[in-house]
């Protein structure tokens, strides 16, 4: 169960080798968490993350379990498995891919892989775990949406467009659990330094997977519905979202 | 073919009842669970018997803060619909009633009799079940000890579907008084009333100038007053820290009031007056630490250095917040915890080290409460043991409150002491055998009692009860 700050007991981690993931999983052991799934694709990165847990805090029950966001047709029986062993506070929806958008371009296939990791899969585990966490009657679903979503770019539309696609669906979701007692929170990064953006031009505001810990900890404390990071980005980003097409194309983001 | 087991169709089906929020007094972890309302002991035993997967767990009038009252996907009985008073002894001074009923409607019905509910807490809107379930303490424990020690005798339905009578001294009795509806739902009780010959209070006030002068006054002259409490302003620093105001009280004799008043022709009368509610929704971060510091500070000033054998209604004594009607929407949306524990006496030290924390940290705390305990109370997860207990809210949204009060957790297990789970919305689940000693059969009776488990609460989930 979530405490009165809404820190939770227990959370599975979708995209478990995720830097932010991580991030947002040590941060919760050092809080309440003492029961922590590392949900991913089977990988040394996987089992070393879950051991970075581990010494993190002695006594945790940190497992690993083998989930594809691309087999949508597993989704059901992994995460009733997890769910089987009892209650899932805080489900993370962290994995995603950023594709490489000139290469994309060229190549639809990669430009679907991303489209099918970041919204198709999404959307199937989203369904599947809200399913569970409505079962269970409390609990939340935070999802890894991006900045990226907010508006269409000439440098990453593919990965935008997958976003906005997955900020929309989780923003109805949360509007369609309402009352259930399942709290859905967007949480949108802006340029965040991990494994995803290594070797890329830094983007103003630039920020890292801790703080993004940080403010899911604190959207959880406040049942928040949408939590930016930094927050400065939600002003900046109402101002873009306005900007004249002609502006906003010679801006250097 | 075997004859079908469904039960008549007027009783309260659980798997049809409504999907709703639930959450405590401190309004801080709601969670959604089927309420359901049994209007009969049948159909209290049909909601046991059809809890489902997820269990169920009584419920009164909601005012635990955290979430000892809510169980999350599963069923709450909301038990205020049987709230028969079966029997009033107004000779003996026993009153035998449904667990539903309220404090406030026995006090209506008992005082023109010349009797009072034996404890009471801050509020009278609590249930009879709500008060064994977590074995209240009142301002009088230093001389009556908590509300269980005045129950005669209970009803029980437990987990199997059936009603056991249990009484003092019966293990399954003990675990139940501060079990927190986890032995199951306590459907009547009869209780051991209070002799009174008014509903007023003579009282008397005085002022501590910090922590160590007033516990030095609570020690001195505790024993001389039936009920006693101290307001401290934890706002107050340096010098002033720990300064409070003492209110000691006793029923007022008939010879007591003057012989003008009205009082004297009706000296039993009770009809205390509510104020409009409390808005429904109020934005967070009205009360901060220069609102509250200014209200401390003119509370203090205005309370008289010494002032004794005033008269006060009842209701102004005990229950000054239930003028007010919703006050916990004050908090705004994140709500509020409240934090009471409990230290030894001997352990004075650990009450002035998380004081002064308290007051270093500049929390925005109303007045605390610090009162003496008497003696322990037979419960096994009771909350009073003989010592020294502080009480005190703190909006939610405060930041950095998680890591403090996790830290006055540490201070408080040190001691020997315990936090109140009543009160209880946010500790951490390794501290609790330290501080109750006797988790460990209590958990034992429950896996031979309740197997299935199915009384369960969100509270027994996040602490493992
Ligand atoms: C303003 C205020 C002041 C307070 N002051 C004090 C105080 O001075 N001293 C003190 O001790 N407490 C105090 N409390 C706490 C309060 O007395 C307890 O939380 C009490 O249990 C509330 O009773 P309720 O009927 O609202 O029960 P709920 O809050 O609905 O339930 C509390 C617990 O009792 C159990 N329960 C309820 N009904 C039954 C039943 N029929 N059978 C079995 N279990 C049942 C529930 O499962 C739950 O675990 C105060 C609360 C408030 C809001
Ligand atoms: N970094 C940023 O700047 C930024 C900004 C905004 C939003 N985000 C979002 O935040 C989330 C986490 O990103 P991050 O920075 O932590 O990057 P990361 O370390 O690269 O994490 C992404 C994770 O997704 C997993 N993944 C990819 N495809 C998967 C699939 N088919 N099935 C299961 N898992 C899959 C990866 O697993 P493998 O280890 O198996 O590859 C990886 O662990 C992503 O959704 C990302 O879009 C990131």
């Amino acid at each position: 169960m979530k405490d009165a700050f809404g820190a939770p007991q227990s959370v599975l981690v979708l995209g478990g080798a995720s830097e932010i993931g991580l991030a947002v999983a040590r941060r919760m052991l050092v809080r309440r968490a003492r029961a922590v799934w590392l949900a991913g694709r089977p990988s040394p990165a996987l089992d070393s993350a879950a051991a970075s847990l581990r010494a993190l805090r002695p006594g945790a029950d940190v497992r690993t379990v083998e989930f594809d966001a691309l087999d949508t047709g597993s989704h059901e029986e992994v995460l009733g498995k997890v769910f089987a062993e009892g209650d899932v506070d805080l489900v993370l929806l962290a994995f995603g891919v950023l594709g490489d958008q000139a290469r994309d371009e060229r190549e639809p296939a990669g430009a679907v892989r991303v489209a099918q990791t970041n919204y198709t899969g999404a959307v199937s585990a989203g369904l599947v775990a809200a399913s569970a966490l409505r079962g269970q009657g409390h609990g939340s679903l935070v999802v890894l949406s991006s900045v990226a979503a907010e508006r269409a770019r000439r440098g990453n539309f593919i990965y935008g467009s997958s976003k906005a696609g997955l900020d929309a669906f989780a923003q109805g979701l949360g509007e369609a659990l309402r009352g259930t007692g399942v709290h859905v929170m967007v949480v949108r990064p802006g340029f965040v330094r991990s494994r995803m953006t290594a070797g890329l031009r830094e983007a103003p505001l630039a920020t890292t997977p801790g703080a993004v810990a940080a403010a899911v900890e604190s959207g959880l404390r406040h049942r928040a519905s949408t939590v930016w990071v930094p927050g400065a980005l939600r002003p900046a980003m109402a101002v873009l979202r306005h900007l004249p097409r002609p502006l906003f194309r010679r801006l250097p983001l | 073919m075997p004859p079908t087991q469904s039960p008549p169709p007027d009783l309260a089906a659980p798997a049809d009842a409504p999907a709703v929020p639930v959450s405590g007094w401190g309004r801080t972890a709601p969670t959604v669970a089927r309420l359901v309302r049994p209007r009969s002991y049948d159909e209290a035993v049909a909601a046991v018997r059809g809890c489902g997967a997820r269990g169920g767990i009584p419920r009164g009038l909601g005012r635990a803060y955290g979430d000892a009252a809510q169980n999350a996907g599963g069923a709450v009985l909301d038990m205020t619909a049987l709230d028969r008073i079966h029997a009033v002894d107004a000779a003996g001074g026993v009153v035998l009633c449904d667990a539903g009923v309220s404090l406030h409607r026995l006090m209506q019905v008992l005082l023109p009799l010349g009797w009072f509910v034996p404890v009471t807490p801050g509020t009278r809107y609590v249930t009879v079940g709500g008060a064994i379930g977590a074995d209240i303490h009142g301002k009088n424990h230093h001389v009556c000890g908590s509300f269980s020690r005045h129950v005669l005798s209970l009803e029980l339905l437990t987990a199997d579907g059936t009603i056991r009578t249990v009484a003092p001294g019966d293990p399954l009795f003990e675990a139940t008084c501060g079990g927190m509806g986890l032995t199951g739902v306590v459907l009547t009780a009869s209780l051991r009333l209070q002799p009174v010959e008014t509903s007023w209070m003579t009282v008397d006030t005085e002022r501590a100038r910090d922590l160590d002068d007033l516990m030095a006054r609570l020690t001195a002259t505790d024993h001389r007053h039936r009920y006693s409490v101290a307001w401290i302003d934890l706002l107050a620093r340096g010098a002033a820290t720990g300064r409070a105001v003492l209110t000691r009280g006793d029923h007022a004799p008939r010879a007591a009031l003057p012989r003008s008043r009205r009082a004297r022709r009706d000296p039993l009368e009770f009809r205390p007056s509510r104020l409009p509610a409390a808005p429904s929704f109020l934005p967070d971060g009205l009360l901060g630490p220069t609102t509250v510091g200014i209200f401390n500070e003119l509370w203090y000033r205005r309370a008289p250095r010494l002032r004794t054998g005033e008269l006060q209604r009842l209701h102004a004594f005990f229950h000054p917040l239930d003028g007010v009607p919703h006050w916990n929407r004050v908090y705004g949306r994140s709500g509020f915890v409240q934090y009471q524990f409990v230290v030894g006496y001997g352990e004075e030290e650990a009450l002035r080290r998380i004081v002064r924390r308290i007051s270093g940290r500049r929390c925005p705390s109303f007045l605390a409460v610090l009162k003496r305990f008497g003696d322990g109370d037979p419960g096994w997860l009771s909350f009073p043991t003989a010592g020294w207990t502080l009480a005190l809210d703190l909006p939610a949204g405060l930041p950095g409150l998680d890591g403090l009060l996790d830290e006055l957790d540490e201070e408080v297990a040190a001691a020997g002491g315990r936090v109140y789970l009543a009160k209880d919305s946010r500790l951490r689940p390794e501290l609790l055998p330290a501080m109750y000693p006797r988790l460990e059969e209590f958990r034992a009776l429950r896996a031979a009692l309740d197997p299935r488990g199915v009384f369960t609460s969100d509270l027994s989930r996040r602490l493992g009860l």
